[in-house]
């Protein structure tokens, strides 16, 4: 099994006629996932490739069955197209664009969760998410990851930082273990999904037997996922946070990565983790090696 | 990105925010004349820089008269405070403080909402407030969706304590501050002091104010861009729009993705090195941002060796190795180079890179080898 999506998850893509879109539409469709349908209100009736351009998210649904959108529109956009999704009837809205502002994510976090219960936003500013052999949405790389094996222990992955994520799939499949799902959050402010909604969606997913979690310096989220994983989880986690030794209130990149006060720094959240159990890499490659370890062990 | 304290305080009179009369200049007879034209002395003489202790430092002097601010101009322009140059000082009128508050929005980022605090407080270090006595802060947060509203805001200047008689001026500032936080597109806005006049008027006398530039498309924000405190090196790298921080180290750090270079800073200080710079490079990893890069940190005279450290992922490895050759024509680099090149492809890339090798473009299969290699590189220099 996997979580959030798999071979029955069908995407639209808002943004598919455009450069980033088409590329990594195109890629995602070649990969094996059910790229069904794009969105440009000024090219309905195209097609991209054979796959078909609707004026808006809600006129894909009710012609393809759409039930997850993958969103590539620049970030000005982003506000009205991540509504546009929930309001045209898709679960699941995997928002990859860059740079949205912080007013616009906090609004339409709280919109979601007011208006739209029902739908589970990733990102924005994620690299996406993959369950591998099943279906990839947004920009990672599908033949880095190694598809799960039925009867063997397979790991999931949760990731605020896009290349680490990549990193982390590609070390295990050097070591042969199977990936159910990789999961992208983003490094933004205010994250549509967090650590704890994969990690409670793994921790129910009967296929993922260990779960890897990689972190960055600033906020909290790894500290609160640290207190979930103690009160709420049995499988093993194994933990690497990036930015420890990053000068404080200095930004790094990412408008997540940033230690301001002594708050968010990577100790505090690296002693948070280690107090839940969870075993913590100093870097990639000895959190890839911990891993290996669990499961070889389980 | 942080705004002076003059060009908070112009954001806030933009949002209807009473501030002080004044203006701010950058020579000694300007500030004269701006206080000439307040006419109403004494006025404040305050350095314009973006670090705090300002006043103890020596950086913010009242005047009596035209000769005192010719005086206090002359000596706080050209200062240097914790390694800020003084460029520009504000003149403003002085004002009589009856009490002195705190107020602030910013994004509560656990909670997901707005965060706006409020004190009785004012004019100290509002976290030495939150440590002590934090019961002496009214929190409140706000659903983005609801924003806030008069009754709230009321309801919440009450929780403070304040004055009695500041309630409606803080009610009518707290509102307007709402509004400059959300449609100026500020991750933090903050008055501190915010002050109660004899008189019974409230007034911000001071104005911190942090910008989202993932905001910058929907405002006009060249002038604060124009005005941003860098020093050479990321001036250079914003320039060729790279992602860059400068640090204080020895090993030129280049990579692709934030966690990566995030990761690799945290590698090579674990063997005892230190990094001399965060580069990020993004994800194409092309020749022409590869050769930018490499020309930001050649440029850095505290490099001694760099370390290159890309992970393909759609780039395919030969693309990044071809990337790197042709960077390293167009670049004459002063530093040995240490490659780790991993992902997508890593070993088409290595070929590419193999008959380049020598003693100062080495290749290492991991990122611990390499960080071992290139802070031995930085040693033996």
């Amino acid at each position: 099994m996997s979580i959030f999506v798999d071979e029955n998850t069908k995407v639209v893509y808002q943004g598919l006629t455009g450069s980033q879109g088409r590329y990594y539409g195109l890629l995602n469709r070649d990969y094996g996932t059910q790229v069904v349908a794009g969105t440009n209100p000024k090219k309905a009736g195209e097609d991209v490739e054979g796959i078909p351009i609707f004026a808006s998210v809600a006129d894909a649904v009710s012609a393809t069955g759409a039930n997850a959108s993958c969103i590539f529109i620049p970030a000005p956009g982003v506000r009205s197209a991540v509504m546009e999704a929930a309001e045209g009837g898709v679960e699941f809205i995997v928002c990859i664009t860059e740079g949205v502002p912080a007013q616009d994510e906090a609004w339409f976090y709280n919109d979601l969760q007011r208006n739209f219960p029902q739908v589970q936003l990733l990102g924005p500013n994620c690299p996406g998410i993959i369950s591998p052999g099943k279906c990839n949405i947004g920009i990672t790389a599908g033949h880095i990851a190694k598809e799960p094996v039925d009867g063997e222990h397979n790991v999931g992955i949760v990731s605020r930082s896009g290349t680490l994520t990549y990193q982390a799939l590609y070390e295990l499949k050097l070591q042969d273990i199977g990936v159910t799902t990789c999961v992208g959050i983003g490094g933004d402010p205010v994250p549509g999904t967090s650590f704890i909604d994969c990690l409670e969606r793994f921790e129910a997913d009967p296929a993922t037997s260990a779960v890897m979690m990689i972190g960055e310096i600033g906020g909290s989220a790894e500290e609160e996922a640290a207190d979930f994983i103690k009160s709420s989880m049995s499988k093993p986690v194994v933990a690497y946070i990036a930015g420890q030794t990053a000068p404080a209130g200095k930004k790094m990149g990412h408008a997540g990565a940033i230690v301001s006060g002594g708050k968010g720094t990577a100790a505090a959240k690296m002693e948070a983790l280690t107090a839940a159990d969870v075993r913590v890499g100093a870097n990639p490659t000895e959190a890839g090696e911990l891993m290996v370890e669990i499961v070889r062990n389980l | 990105m942080d705004l002076f304290e003059y060009q908070g305080k112009q954001f806030f009179a933009g949002f209807g925010i009473p501030v002080s009369a004044g203006d701010v200049v950058s020579d000694v007879d300007d500030a004269v004349a701006v206080a000439e034209r307040i006419g109403n002395y004494p006025v404040v003489v305050k350095a314009q820089v973006q670090v705090g202790g300002r006043g103890k430092a020596g950086g913010i002097k009242l005047a009596d008269n035209a000769d005192e601010v010719r005086e206090h101009a002359t000596n706080i322009l050209g200062m240097d405070i914790k390694g800020h140059t003084v460029e520009r000082i504000w003149i403003e009128e002085a004002s009589d403080i009856a009490e002195e508050y705190y107020a602030s929005f910013t994004l509560d980022r656990a909670r997901k909402l707005h965060l706006g605090m409020l004190s009785a407080q004012g004019g100290v270090e509002i976290e030495a407030v939150a440590e002590s006595n934090p019961e002496a802060i009214a929190k409140i947060w706000i659903d983005p969706v609801d924003g806030l509203t008069e009754a709230t805001a009321r309801e919440w200047v009450e929780a403070a304590a304040l004055n009695p008689e500041a309630t409606d001026g803080a009610v009518d500032i707290l509102l307007k501050l709402y509004r400059a936080y959300v449609d100026g597109d500020a991750d933090l806005v903050e008055i501190n002091p915010l002050i109660l006049k004899p008189t019974g008027e409230v007034h911000a006398l001071d104005a911190k104010v942090t910008l989202d530039n993932n905001a910058s498309f929907r405002h006009e924000w060249d002038e604060y861009e124009a005005t941003q405190e860098r020093d050479e090196r990321e001036a250079a790298a914003h320039a060729k729009g790279l992602q860059y921080v400068g640090l204080d180290g020895s090993v030129g750090i280049i990579a692709n993705g934030a966690g990566l270079a995030m990761s690799t800073l945290d590698v090579v200080n674990q063997v005892g090195g230190s990094p001399a710079n965060f580069l990020d490079i993004g994800g194409g990893a092309n020749a022409d941002v590869m050769a930018g890069a490499l020309e930001v940190i050649n440029n850095d005279p505290s490099v001694k060796s760099i370390f290159i450290n890309i992970f393909g992922g759609i780039t395919r490895g030969e693309e990044v190795a071809n990337g790197i050759v042709e960077a390293l024509n167009r670049v004459q680099i002063n530093s040995p180079i240490v490659i780790r090149l991993d992902g997508t492809n890593a070993e088409e890339g290595r070929a590419i890179l193999e008959p380049h090798l020598s003693e100062s473009l080495q290749m290492q299969p991991t990122m611990l080898e390499a960080a071992r290699t290139v802070v031995a590189l930085a040693e033996a220099r």
